[in-house]
């Protein structure tokens, strides 16, 4: 009746994930029960569950990657805590759980962290920039986030009911086969990323299509803003990458499921394979996470510095250089298993090369604040910290790329400090900046600027205190996912690498502390033009927050930084806008609950699958698809905002907005 | 300030790359579903090219069990050859029948699909039974494994399109031919036609070059 599920699933004996899972669950509770004793149920679905609005599924997405960042901060703080007492000593994790707590670290901060985040972005602020209303599929675009949702909801199931993977965060066979682990954790983790990554993949393609199609008047393609160039990179590799994840794991589902043998070591499976066909996806993966990350850097960039971006052409060249490029360099990830060294020197040279196309990033960035009128707002904060970090991870990248390097580096420590260093220093602080910079244009008030830097301190400060000791016991030859050690030589720099772990602590603490502040202050903070920062393109052009159809009007676009120029030539006019527009109706797309729905039918079929309950996984296919005719039968998918709406709600931000043209360039 | 402002060239052209046409703003529905629809139709290819390249790599290993020239029977493939490319030509039918919206010839172009999409997986479904059935299931080799994931694969997708398929025909019955309709239409076909390029993929590198003695 229930598979395999029965109550020895739950951890008893293990007091850390109970309690965890204990609080979590209190907390969610605690929650729930607020919302609907004050009454916010109905808004909450009718505005935000239902949501196809663009705005507000950005705005879910990133609660979802800030949520998580928690839970993987969470494992980060364990792990740190026992390498730092687990010197000689089994410390306070046995090794079944801390093999769960990295695995879980690596592949939450990777799915349902890194990934989110900057779908969020994008999907908040692409369709603001390139001035149109909505993404290409609105409803789709709901069901993606949804179904990311669900692959969240299953991996933080397995903490309290069940396992999860103890294999790494890509389960590489015959570790993650049948016969090595047994249990539901490798599930748990290939059916989450299974459906989540569903979700991406339509994200990806909804957002491809909205940037190739959907673009208002004038705005050409080489006059997009940067962000809108990395959306477009980013969700090609997603749309040309995920896929062969979603291949590779159903590979290993059939091999766990019904006995095959893609990747066992008996009848003629092949391990190899599944390592070329992981780390092709895998490698993708990493610059899908930090192109968006340099869009957002080239925007805060170029507001901050109040100068267009510089090189924009060799800019856009680089972008797409790295989309190409990041496919030819998966194997660089398993120089050490024998592929010889001509194939090594070939990987080896590609993965230089891509040095190249980022390295002219980093001079575009230098040079826009060359000779800017340099604001050092927090936005801009993380941009430099961006640089000065990121830098040091890119040498170290260089570094490992040289196979005979890569032959002592490979997965010690060394490697570890390379790829939080990339990812922490590009895409987190990216997510930082983005979050700081578009948050006023989300909700229509600017966040506390002074816990924004004391946030920002901590995270730069602790990030080096942690990891450039990893660095160096790398150097002194410690591998990774070591749950005790006894080199005396390793201890002082975990310990350092403990003390950066907490002053990273305080920085995300400082950031909710901000969060919390601004709300209560939102009315001192308020943004009242929807333009906070003097910004140059078209979001900054309709009021914070936008209405639902964001612009009243398709804006005509005549040349880069567009607002820029609109701001300028009305200055030149001495004008606010005295013509007398004719306001049109405009038709949105309705809300639908298919994608909650949806996704509600994928978490009852992935959690039946994990556990063998064959039954709820027919039950939740067979609402899956009912869902699906159901939606397909609806005869009104659109309604209609008249004309008097859109003149009253358009008027109030032309008021708003009458001195701001006397001040452009002058903040 | 309303968007409508105008600019003088002064911005219009900073790196001097001549004179650009202008984007004359967003596509209409129809362009963006479709184009969507092959974005996603590119990825799913993506997904079977590596179902393509797991068979590459395993199917040589047989592990002491058969080889794929023992197993493959020509005479049937051809007959599901025959019945996928016809059903093609019928699907094609029916897409022009939804265009000049007549609904016999649309009925009766998609029932055809249809039944030769049937045809075609029930003689698929014969061949797994009858294989499974002699102890050469899928977990008897990784050539096997191989050999039933790609082709199953591609039979999964043709068994959802023919669920689609089922669910178009019964849209025109409710809802008749309107806009949204006949999007949904263009992309059914689209889908099935890709099947079918995929199937000629699957026929030529399992059946034709596992074939040979």
């Amino acid at each position: 009746m229930l598979g395999k599920l029965d109550w020895s699933a739950i951890p008893f004996d293990q007091p850390i994930p109970l309690i965890a899972g204990g609080v979590v669950l209190a907390a969610i509770l605690a929650v729930l029960i607020w919302v609907v004793v004050k009454g916010h149920l109905p808004y909450l679905w009718h505005e935000w569950i239902t949501s196809v609005d663009h705005k507000r599924i950005g705005v879910m997405y990133i609660l979802l990657a800030s949520v998580m960042l928690l839970r993987g901060g969470s494992d980060a703080i364990m792990m740190r805590i026992q390498q730092a007492v687990a010197y000689q000593s089994q410390g306070y994790l046995p090794p079944e759980h801390y093999n769960q707590i990295f695995s879980a670290h690596g592949t939450i901060m990777i799915f349902f962290v890194a990934m989110p985040f900057v779908i969020g972005l994008m999907n908040l602020v692409v369709p603001l920039q390139l001035g149109v209303r909505d993404v290409a599929f609105p409803t789709l675009n709901s069901v993606g986030f949804w179904l990311t949702a669900t692959g969240a909801l299953l991996v933080n199931l397995s903490l309290v009911i069940g396992e999860f993977a103890r294999t790494g965060w890509l389960a590489f066979p015959p570790l993650s086969e049948l016969s090595y682990s047994p249990g539901v954790g490798v599930d748990y983790y290939a059916w989450s990323l299974q459906i989540s990554g569903v979700g991406t993949l339509v994200a990806g393609i909804n957002l491809v299509t909205t940037v190739l199609k959907l673009r208002t008047k004038g705005m050409n393609y080489l006059r997009m803003p940067m962000f809108c160039w990395t959306t477009l990179a980013s969700n090609l590799l997603i749309v040309a990458a995920f896929p062969i994840l979603t291949a590779t794991l159903a590979m290993l589902l059939l091999d766990r499921y019904l006995g095959f043998h893609f990747f066992t070591n008996e009848a003629g499976g092949n391990v190899m394979m599944f390592m070329n066909l992981i780390w092709a996806w895998g490698h993708p993966e990493v610059y899908i996470l930090v192109l968006p990350a340099f869009g957002v850097y080239s925007e805060v960039v170029s507001t901050f510095s109040s100068k267009p971006l510089f090189g924009y052409r060799s800019m856009v060249l680089a972008t797409m250089a790295i989309c190409i490029i990041s496919f030819m360099v998966w194997l660089h990830h398993f120089f050490t298993m024998g592929a010889g060294p001509d194939v090594n020197a070939i990987f080896g040279i590609a993965s230089m090369i891509i040095a190249v196309p980022t390295g002219v990033k980093i001079y575009n960035w230098l040079f826009t604040m060359y000779g800017g009128r340099i604001r050092f707002a927090t936005p801009m904060l993380w941009s430099v910290g961006f640089m000065v970090t990121f830098i040091i991870g890119g040498l170290t990248g260089v570094l490992v790329a040289v196979p005979p390097a890569d032959f002592m580096l490979h997965n010690s420590m060394f490697l570890v400090a390379h790829f939080h260093n990339v990812i922490i220093g590009g895409v987190l602080f990216a997510a930082f900046a983005g979050f700081e910079y578009w948050f006023p244009k989300a909700f229509g008030f600017r966040l506390d600027e002074r816990w924004g830097k004391v946030g920002f301190w901590f995270t730069f400060v602790g990030f080096w205190v942690t990891f450039m000791p990893l660095y160096i016991a790398g150097m002194l030859g410690m591998t990774r996912r070591m749950q005790h050690y006894d080199v005396a030589e390793w201890r002082p720099w975990m310990l350092v690498a403990a003390f950066g772990m907490l002053l990273l602590t305080i920085g995300v603490l400082a950031q909710i502390t901000q969060l919390v502040v601004s709300i209560r202050n939102r009315e001192a903070l308020r943004d009242r033009t929807g333009d906070p920062w003097d910004g140059r393109s078209l979001e900054w052009a309709t009021s914070s927050p936008p209405p639902v159809f964001n612009f009243a009007f398709y804006p005509d676009v005549r040349g880069e930084d567009p607002y820029w120029a609109l701001k300028q030539h009305a200055k030149e006019q001495q004008l606010g806008d005295h013509s007398e527009p004719e306001y049109q109706d405009i038709e949105m797309p309705r809300n639908s609950p298919t994608g909650f729905v949806c996704a509600f039918f994928a978490t009852v079929m992935g959690f039946a699958l994990i556990w063998h309950i064959w039954w709820m996984v027919i039950l939740g296919g067979v609402g899956a698809f009912a869902t699906f005719v159901v939606f397909a039968w609806r005869d009104h998918d659109e309604y209609v905002i008249p004309a008097a709406e859109v003149e009253r709600i358009d008027r109030l931000n032309i008021e708003e907005r009458r001195d701001l043209v006397s001040l452009a360039g002058t903040l | 300030m309303a968007m409508t402002a105008t600019l003088e060239q002064a911005h219009a052209d900073p790196h001097h790359i001549g004179r650009v046409s202008e984007n004359p703003g967003p596509a209409p529905k129809r362009i963006v579903t479709a184009y969507g629809f092959w974005i996603f139709l590119l990825s799913d290819i993506v997904m079977f090219s590596c179902f393509f390249a797991a068979y590459a790599v395993l199917s040589g290993q047989t592990a002491g069990g058969p080889k794929g020239s023992e197993i493959f029977d020509q005479r049937n493939v051809a007959i599901e050859t025959v019945c996928l490319l016809f059903s093609s030509f019928t699907c094609g039918m029916a897409s022009i029948a939804a265009d000049v919206r007549n609904r016999l010839w649309f009925y009766l172009g998609m029932a055809v699909t249809c039944v030769l999409g049937l045809i075609f997986l029930a003689i698929e479904f014969n061949e797994f039974a009858d294989l499974v059935a002699r102890g050469y299931g899928p977990s008897r080799s990784a050539f096997l494994t191989a050999f039933f994931s790609l082709v199953g694969c591609h039979g999964l997708h043709v068994s959802a399109g023919v669920l689609w398929l089922l669910t178009m025909m019964a849209q025109v019955f409710a809802k008749g031919f309107r806009a949204d309709v006949l999007r949904r239409m263009m992309c059914f076909a689209l889908f099935w036609h890709a099947l079918d390029i995929i199937w000629v993929g699957v026929f030529s590198v399992v059946y034709l070059l596992g074939g040979g003695t």
